[in-house]
């Protein structure tokens, strides 16, 4: 997992390894200061001045070398951590740019937004902290250690029996509040979703007069935050004190026995600055270990988001494109062989079964059937969003699995049941579908999708700006929309999965005389509620529980007496009756 | 810890806030607050003693022993040593009291907000959802807690501690001599000039940062939304292309700001060397040179002892302001969230004066209603007339008349124009109309979603605006064309409609719904757990089960918003007979734009650009050859 994500690292490895250099040096400069410090105080009571002077400049050089190692080290780690982040955020964009649908549905696109936002977050802070405190930390411990030893071993080794004394009990403590924390994470997300739900539907709420009883609810899974939230804080509050206890009685001791050498020996074998420098690299001690839990506590909670960010980094997309596909589709036909096909192979159920269809180029083919009974999936085959679990899919007489994927892809067109347009101009949007595209053509594709018309109607025109999720145009508009997009790219197939829904009956049949007019050598795939929308196809095919269960023209498929047939009278009952009347 | 997404820059907190949130706190946490107050208090007096400590033991027993001997200053030492780990003990204890005491004050504080700003979500009218970003109300819920609890959590005791002992050391400063203090002065205006100027670079960028970190996530929420759109127009290239471009903004956005966050410390902390080596070099000239000192201790001999003490004194000074420095921004933040938390509490709740209550009763000997507290499954509006003083129960039928109802969201744009209407118990009535004619309009006045003037609605007979919002919206059932279901199983789900329902009465409301057919095939039949708005359901399937819900609630007046504009029409006819049945004596509103959904209505009512068009039944309408007309042979033009 962490060789995955340092993959990303890259271009960054300079400031990656610059930082603790710095830092290393930065902690060595630190480590000698207070030294020179010390030398300045004994000779504060001496006759002379120069001493001072000589200390004091090489003070404040060090202190001015540290300065740039500080600041040197501080903008390494940031140029470092933020470039860290910007290429695991830009790797799982790529990786994802080559997910299929199937292994989008694997981590739903929600999860995929969170992993690349919040996860990274937490990653690049961890990052960070790890860049500059990892290696600062330990390091410092080591000089300060080895520069107390070099003033007194004795003082030095108080430290040694306190550090692992402290260490036990600040690291026990993050092991403990672990686990809290980690369903304190659970328990948050549950409460965010609680509000986000009662935002989303305060309508059904008040409908129902359900205020209180979600406050309830809400109240319990605050109430749970709560108290978790307040035990692990409680535990974490050991911290402070058994730092300052551990501090306190380092400082004690080494006052203690620091006093009682130099007077017994009468200041030769420890100095009253030596002293002072000793507390100092004790309490430098006692600090880094005091960071050094600080940062497990973040690797730790960047744990788990690194995980997410690696697994959709080493996640290989289960559809590829093959080694030198075909580049050219040859024509509209499409032949399904015995195909079978389920979501998952976990699946016990078939969402396909026994599909045998053969759709001559230029036809058009109609698609009815309820809820649920896979129309949908049949015509993803086409154009390989999925793979076929069993049997073959061709287009053009080829098996779609040979196909470049971009090629078969251009070629077939679908104008998805679940449809978006993107924030920018309708130019913009329309420009999905042919890059080059000339406003003309742009305008030719609206007006047969019956778009133009209303797009005339808005102040600026063409260039309406398309709000995110295209909020600002009705859904009947963006259905017209999308499939002036679709129609753009020219293509031998065209799909239209139930995209006329919110169209009215009339546009509806407008748009299928306009291809008819003007694109009759493209085969065109109708799913649809209404039976207006695909009587007058060459063949239509009732769905079923994943069958093809009927097939054949209007006028067979009435004669058939089946489910084709109850689904037009449930749609013309009223009709016929007032021609009875 | 909370996910921060950062979705909105932060802007500056209201006046007022901090002493807001003070007085918030003290308010439900007082004796907490206090014993903090003292804990912080003595933690931090103990460890601005720990600083002349070493001075006294130096001046005290060291200096003195070197010259007469141990023996001579043991007992010093020892009273010495006892009195500073005194000091260290209650030091301790007092940062152990109040850590964990302000950890209870912390989250406890931050459960109230919580609990605050959810309960007065729920009484706030719906124009305020409509109005505001529900991005940003969650924000409050998410990042505005979190950054309070930062600050309330952390930022405050160490600015608390650290401003006690900075006083400490600026009186001991003052104490020692006043020269030196001068010099320290001067140094600490310089910091202060230095942080000013990084922390305000700091937020600066800090604040881009969470511009671009918003841009980025709404683009790429916005791209993985239209992934599939993306794939079938094999635009992947460029998108990630244009991804790279915001990328590479937020980089740096991002790094700018962790920088100007990071020098900060370095640069602090090496002009607090530097204000050393400046105070050793006057010191010691001053010693040398014999200059008088004049400390609040009295006027004499610069000595070396002074100067040492005042060196530590220097060092522990700029230490602490470096701390104090790092805290600024988190505080701007966290008062930044409180503001808008407040903002949220301040909000003003939906108004509801309403006084006619809904109460089950019987039939009393006489024939009369009389109120009773048994369920009857017999309702009326208990009616009480301040005029004479009377009450009145009138039966609840489910009779809805809309007289010349005119409404705007907004001023500048009108939505409904003279809208009159009579509905009766057990009829239904039908909206036709394009998207924004304001079909929706009319059902949010008639559950008083929105409020309009007195006296041009009434329900059985009585003014709207006079009955109890909640006992009103209870007499009605919705169903909408976008279901929002909740976490939690299929079957509490359907029960949401009528808590007290039975697990039978809910399943024959799926089956009436005809929804049992596919909710018995789910992994766990009825216990299935919906998350995320049911998302692993078909949009068909989850319209199902929000009729189930609906019909369990058993209301006499029901508006169904497109709530079958995702079934497929042989379904919806299962569905239709289904409600039908359960519909028998009630009023129904329906808007569909399949017109075969509202054929059989009572009445069909066309709207255009908020005018009533059109009036009557499907034979009348067809026999007017209007709008209706059209819409309905559109479908079979090409027949």
């Amino acid at each position: 997992m962490i060789k995955t994500l340092l993959g990303s690292v890259r271009q960054y490895k300079k400031p990656t390894l610059l930082s603790p250099l710095f830092i290393t040096l930065e902690v060595v400069l630190e480590c000698i200061i207070p030294l020179v410090m010390a030398a300045m105080i004994d000779h504060m009571a001496g006759e002379t001045l120069t001493p001072i002077f000589k200390n004091g400049a090489i003070l404040i050089v060090l202190a001015m070398a540290s300065l740039y190692c500080g600041r040197r080290a501080a903008i390494e780690a940031a140029t470092a951590s933020a470039g860290f982040s910007k290429n695991l955020r830009q790797d799982m964009y790529f990786n994802i740019q080559d997910f299929s649908f199937s292994d989008v549905d694997r981590f739903s696109t929600s999860s995929l937004v969170t992993r690349m936002t919040t996860d990274v977050t937490n990653v690049q802070n961890a990052f960070q902290m790890i860049i500059r405190l990892a290696v600062r930390t330990p390091l410092m411990i080591t000089f300060s250690v080895i520069m107390a030893f070099s003033i007194n071993v004795k003082m030095a080794l108080i430290f040694v029996f306190i550090l692992p004394l402290l260490g036990v009990v600040l690291f026990g403590i993050v092991l403990i509040v672990h686990p809290i924390f980690v369903r304190i994470f659970r328990r948050y997300d549950a409460m965010n979703n609680s509000v986000q739900e009662n935002i989303n539907g305060i309508r059904v709420v008040k409908s129902f007069v359900r205020e209180d009883f979600e406050k309830e609810k809400f109240y319990e899974k605050t109430e749970e935050v709560r108290k978790d939230f307040t035990r692990a804080e409680k535990i974490l509050a050991f911290n402070n004190p058994t730092m300052m206890f551990s501090v306190s009685l380092s400082m004690l001791l080494v006052s203690f026995i620091g006093a009682k050498i130099i007077v017994s020996t009468g200041a030769t074998e420890l100095t009253t600055g030596e002293l002072s420098s000793v507390i100092t690299y004790g309490i430098q001690i006692l600090m880094s270990m005091m960071m050094l839990s600080v940062v497990f506590v973040m690797t730790i909670i960047a744990r788990e988001s690194a995980n997410r960010i690696a697994e959709v980094l080493e996640y290989k997309s289960t559809l590829t494109s093959p080694d030198n596909g075909k580049k050219e589709v040859l024509d509209g036909s499409v032949v399904f062989e015995n195909v079978k096909f389920k979501y998952s192979k976990r699946s016990k159920r078939f969402a396909l079964s026994d599909i045998n269809l053969e759709i001559p180029t230029g036809s058009t083919l109609g698609i009815i059937g309820g809820t649920g009974s896979s129309k949908t999936t049949l015509i993803q085959l086409i154009s390989r969003l999925y793979d076929a679990t069993e049997g073959t899919v061709k287009v053009g007489g080829i098996d779609v699995k040979e196909y470049d994927l971009e090629t078969l892809r251009n070629g077939v067109a679908v104008v998805l049941q679940k449809n978006v347009l993107f924030s920018g101009t309708i130019y913009e949007n329309m420009r999905w579908g042919d890059k080059n595209a000339t406003n003309e053509e742009i305008e030719h594709a609206c007006r047969l999708a019956q778009a133009d018309e209303f797009v005339q109607q808005f102040p600026n025109k063409y260039d309406t700006y398309i709000e995110q999720g295209g909020t600002n145009v009705s859904g009947g508009q963006k259905q017209r929309l999308c499939i002036a997009r679709a129609l753009l790219k020219k293509p031998k197939i065209l799909i239209l999965d139930d995209s006329t829904s919110a169209v009215d009956t009339k546009t509806d049949a407008l748009i299928r005389k306009a291809f008819l007019e003007e694109i009759p050598d493209t085969t065109r795939i109708i799913i649809a509620q209404r039976i207006s929308s695909v009587q007058d196809a060459d063949n239509i095919i009732v769905m079923d529980g994943g069958q093809i269960v009927e097939q054949g023209n209007h006028e067979e498929l009435l004669a058939h007496n089946g489910i084709y047939k109850e689904i037009f009278d449930s749609q013309t009952k009223g009709k016929e009756d007032d021609k009875n009347a | 810890m909370p996910k921060n997404n950062g979705k909105k820059p932060m802007p500056r907190a209201k006046k007022g806030t901090g002493k807001r949130l003070i007085q918030y706190i003290f308010s439900h946490y007082k004796a907490h607050m206090v014993v903090v107050m003292i804990g912080i208090f003595v933690s931090g007096l103990a460890s601005t003693a720990a600083t002349f400590f070493l001075q006294r033991l130096i001046d005290n027993v060291i200096t003195p022993g070197i010259e007469s001997g141990m023996d001579a200053v043991w007992g010093k030492l020892v009273s010495t040593i006892t009195i500073m780990a005194s000091i260290y003990g209650v030091g301790v204890l007092g940062a152990f009291c109040y850590t964990r005491l302000m950890a209870t004050v912390t989250q406890g504080t931050l459960n109230n907000f919580r609990k605050d700003m959810f309960q007065k979500m729920q009484t706030l009218p719906i124009r305020y959802f409509d109005t505001k970003a529900h991005g940003d109300i969650m924000s409050t819920y998410t990042n505005d807690t979190d950054a309070i609890r930062q600050m309330i959590g952390q930022s405050l005791p160490m600015i608390g501690q650290s401003v006690l002992t900075i006083g400490a050391i600026i009186f001991m400063m003052l104490f020692y001599s006043i020269w030196l203090s001068l010099l320290v002065a001067f140094v600490i205006v310089v910091m202060l000039r230095v942080s000013k100027k990084y922390a305000q670079a700091s937020s600066k960028f800090m604040i881009q940062q969470q511009k671009s970190l918003a841009e980025e996530e709404g683009f790429i929420e916005e791209m993985m939304e239209g992934t599939r759109v993306i794939k079938v127009f094999c635009h992947e290239e460029e998108s990630k292309k244009a991804f790279q471009k915001i990328n590479e903004q937020l980089f740096e956005d991002s790094k700018n700001a962790n920088k100007a966050g990071n020098v900060l410390m370095p640069i602090l902390g090496n002009i607090g060397n530097i204000m050393y080596v400046l105070l050793a070099f006057v010191g010691a000239i001053m010693v040398h040179e014999k200059v008088t000192n004049i400390g609040l201790s009295g006027v004499g001999l610069m000595s070396a002892g002074i100067i040492i003490s005042y060196l530590g004194m220097a060092r522990q000074l700029s230490h602490t302001i470096g701390q104090v420095s790092m805290q600024v921004p988190l505080i701007a933040m966290g008062l930044a969230g409180a503001s808008r938390v407040f903002d949220l509490m301040d909000q003003e709740p939906e108004e509801d004066e309403g006084y006619v209550s809904l109460v089950n009763v019987k039939n009393g000997s006489d024939g009369e209603m009389v109120e009773t507290k048994e369920k009857t499954n017999q309702w009326a509006w208990k009616h009480f007339h301040k005029a004479d003083g009377t009450t009145t129960y009138t039966k609840l039928e489910g009779n809805i008349e809309m007289e010349h109802v005119d409404f705007a969201y907004n001023p500048e744009k009108q939505i409904l124009y003279d809208v009159t209407l009579y509905a009766k118990p057990g009829q239904k009535i039908a909206f036709v109309g394009a998207t924004g004619a304001g079909k929706t309009t009319i059902t949010n006045l008639i559950n008083r979603f929105y409020d309009i003037p007195d006296g041009k609605i009434r329900y059985d007979g009585i003014n709207i605006n006079k009955i109890k919002k909640p006992e009103l919206r209870r007499s009605l059932g919705v169903v909408l064309q976008e279901v929002n279901l909740f976490t939690g199983t299929v079957m509490e789900n359907i029960r949401y409609g009528r808590l007290e329902a039975t697990d039978e009465e809910c399943i024959a409301a799926a089956k009436l719904a005809n929804a049992d057919d596919f909710i018995t095939r789910l992994p766990d039949g009825y216990d299935t757990m919906l998350t995320a708005n049911g998302s692993q359901l078909s949009q068909g399937q989850r319209q199902l089960i929000s009729i189930a819900r609906a019909a369990v609630a058993d209301p006499p007046v029901m508006i169904l918003d497109e709530a079958t504009s995702s079934i497929d029409t042989r379904t919806e006819a299962l569905v239709q007979r289904g409600m039908d049945n359960l519909m028998k004596g009630r009023t129904v509103f329906v808007i569909a734009h399949r017109l075969s959904t509202v054929r059989n209505s009572d009445a069909i009512m066309v709207l255009d650009h908020g005018h009533i068009i059109e009036r009557g039944t499907h034979e009348q309408l067809l026999e007017q050859k209007g709008t209706y007309y059209q819409l309905y042979t559109g479908a079979f033009e090409l027949e």
